[in-house]
């Protein structure tokens, strides 16, 4: 579904990222792991167009995409929920929701955007109750609920979504990681970024390990979280002995 | 439209003829001059509102583009153009019909563009001016966007300050009348003009120009592009990533609310036969912020309301000497004690619980 091949990218003269690649494969989560600084948000900015990649390929369902502005990456079906949620603070829960479908009305009309709607809260049944409430009153979790189903909204093939986990307490980061786990389940692709390895890597099919602008390590997702590497700079243990 | 603002349009319509009327049975009909000015007014701040208040764009600059029409429609409807009558821009006007010939008050012979083909030539300029604009200082945000927009709308009053062709300090004066409809089935023919005859019949056209105005951008921000546009200021990336053209977006609401100035710009010149330099001073610009501040940032209503009304007070010359003085303390006053807008503080009005069930205007 997506292949990156030796993707280089930064701002201005900084190399952040140096020869990446990755692939993502139809239904499967994959979770991009590291530390602040490594890359990975930059990586999610580059394949949705916000960062111009300056070397490599980005081919996302068989399509070279790799320089196109964000319009035509989230046309061809690709959208990202953004770090730190990022929802439309002075809109409703509903006009959030409608607006995720920007792209879907213009393709297939308003129908199928009021129908999609129906969908995301029967899928996150707490945005229907506060449907009326401004945005920037809900709480961490439900802001989070409705950044993923503002960008599910637009019916993606690959949702890409940057570390929903910060700054949420751990019982509701189990219940977003649950939720990411039924979108898989229901045939969703997911691009996964996290810091949170250990919860990244129980859900996830395959990981990568990003380290100052380069992958690292690659594999399943139960190898890397077996791996002394790993667990000693991200999961916090020791192999003692 | 939803029927809420169905609702506060036909208020709103009816309004305007209430106060007509009323001013027709207490012999008070000379209010409705600065009616009419007002109406073209807040025109200017509505467009500015949704700049301002919807994308979260600021533009110092807007007498600027007020100016631009107003200069423009001026200066082609009172120069003679007879002695440039061979050359081809002249006659690609004639042939499009836009030329009239008349006489000057000496009986001599005096080619302009009528009125409804400088209108349409100074708005379209005023548009293809803040599209040249716009694509490179919509990039700045915050005070730089602040100070670009500062910096093109001096640089229009130094321009027409300093051009013989807009009458430098002068400005330009006897702006020919401006007929919107011609004489139909024994009804006298509209004339935007400052005649005493038509005042009437221009405070309508005014009002009804308003409220056109209106109508279109309450539609305008319930609509797709509307709520993207509404997006831009909580997250360009977020706006972005469901896939909205965000530096489009916010150029196409800057040409538009430029077009709205220069409507603006255009009437005024016609209504009141001239047009001074003063319409194009950056006190001008400050003043259309700080009425759209006062009225509420995302609160067309209240912009269109406390817009239209604190201009009349100042046009009526209730503030003196000290208008500039009066606008700059509502300005301070609602930052510090109202910064959501005049009419956000109705919820010191209503019980607490009500206020709290009852959602404001987005």
């Amino acid at each position: 579904m997506l292949k990156i091949r030796n993707l280089d990218a930064g701002y201005g003269k900084l190399r952040v990222l140096k020869n990446i690649s990755l692939h993502v494969k139809a239904g499967e989560i994959v979770t991009m792991i590291g530390a602040n600084g490594a890359g990975k948000t930059t990586l999610l900015h580059t394949i949705i167009g916000l960062v111009r990649a300056s070397a490599g390929a980005i081919e996302f369902q068989q399509k070279e995409h790799t320089g196109s502005c964000a319009q035509k990456i989230v046309a061809a079906g690709c959208t990202l929920v953004p770090e730190g949620r990022q929802v439309f603070a002075s809109m409703t829960v509903e006009e959030n929701l409608i607006l995720g479908g920007y792209m879907l009305q213009r393709r297939e009309g308003k129908d199928a955007v009021l129908r999609e709607l129906q969908y995301q809260y029967d899928l996150f049944p707490v945005l229907r109750e506060r449907r009326e409430q401004y945005a920037g009153t809900l709480s961490g979790g439900e802001q989070q609920m409705l950044a993923m189903g503002r960008s599910l909204m637009s019916r993606p093939r690959l949702v890409m979504m940057d570390e929903p986990s910060t700054g949420l307490a751990p019982l509701i980061v189990r219940e977003i990681f649950k939720i990411i786990t039924r979108l898989r389940d229901e045939g969703n692709t997911v691009l996964l970024v996290e810091q949170n390895a250990t919860a990244a890597l129980g859900i996830a099919d395959r990981g990568y390990v990003l380290e100052v602008g380069k992958v690292i390590l690659q594999g399943p997702a139960a190898d890397l979280l077996a791996n002394s590497d790993v667990q000693r700079a991200y999961l916090g243990r020791e192999k003692i002995g | 439209m939803n029927s809420i603002n169905r609702y506060k349009i036909l208020g709103l319509a009816g309004l305007v003829i209430a106060v007509q009327l009323l001013t027709q049975f207490t012999g008070t009909a000379f209010y409705l001059t600065q009616l009419t000015m007002s109406a073209y007014y807040g025109l200017v701040i509505i467009g500015l509102g949704v700049l301002m208040g919807y994308a979260g764009q600021l533009s110092i600059g807007h007498a600027g583009f007020f100016a631009i029409g107003g200069y423009l429609s001026a200066a082609l409807t009172t120069h003679n153009l007879l002695s440039y009558k061979d050359s081809l821009c002249i006659r690609l006007l004639e042939r499009a019909d836009m030329l009239v010939l008349s006489e000057d008050i000496y009986g001599d012979a005096l080619l302009t563009v009528v009125p409804w083909g400088a209108c349409l030539m100074a708005v379209g300029t005023a548009a293809l001016i803040a599209l040249l604009l716009a694509v490179p200082v919509l990039k700045l945000k915050g005070h730089y966007l602040a100070m670009a927009t500062l910096g093109f709308g001096t640089i229009i009053y130094r321009i027409l300050l300093a051009t013989p062709y807009f009458g430098e300090a002068d400005g330009i004066s006897d702006v020919p009348p401006f007929q919107l409809l011609p004489a139909l089935g024994g009804l006298p023919p509209v004339v935007v003009s400052g005649s005493f005859d038509n005042r009437v019949v221009n405070y309508y056209v005014a009002w009804g120009i308003l409220i056109v105005g209106m109508l279109l951008l309450l539609n305008l921000i319930n609509s797709r592009v509307g709520r993207a546009l509404r997006s831009l200021h909580s997250s360009e990336e977020a706006a972005e990533a469901v896939g909205i053209n965000t530096s489009r977006c916010k150029v196409q609401v800057f040409v538009l609310s430029a077009v709205y100035a220069a409507l603006a710009g255009v009437f005024l010149a016609h209504y009141n036969a001239g047009i001074g330099p003063s319409e194009a001073g950056v006190m001008k610009s400050v003043r259309y912020v700080a009425l759209v501040a006062v009225g509420g940032m995302t609160n067309l209503w209240g912009t269109l309301l406390m817009g239209v009304s604190l201009t009349f007070l100042s046009l009526r010359g209730v503030f003196g000497s000290l208008d500039d003085a009066v606008f700059g303390v509502i300005l301070i006053g609602v930052m510090l004690f109202a910064p959501e807008g005049i009419l956000s503080l109705r919820r010191f009005l209503v019980p607490a619980k009500d206020a709290a069930l009852k959602r404001d205007e987005p």
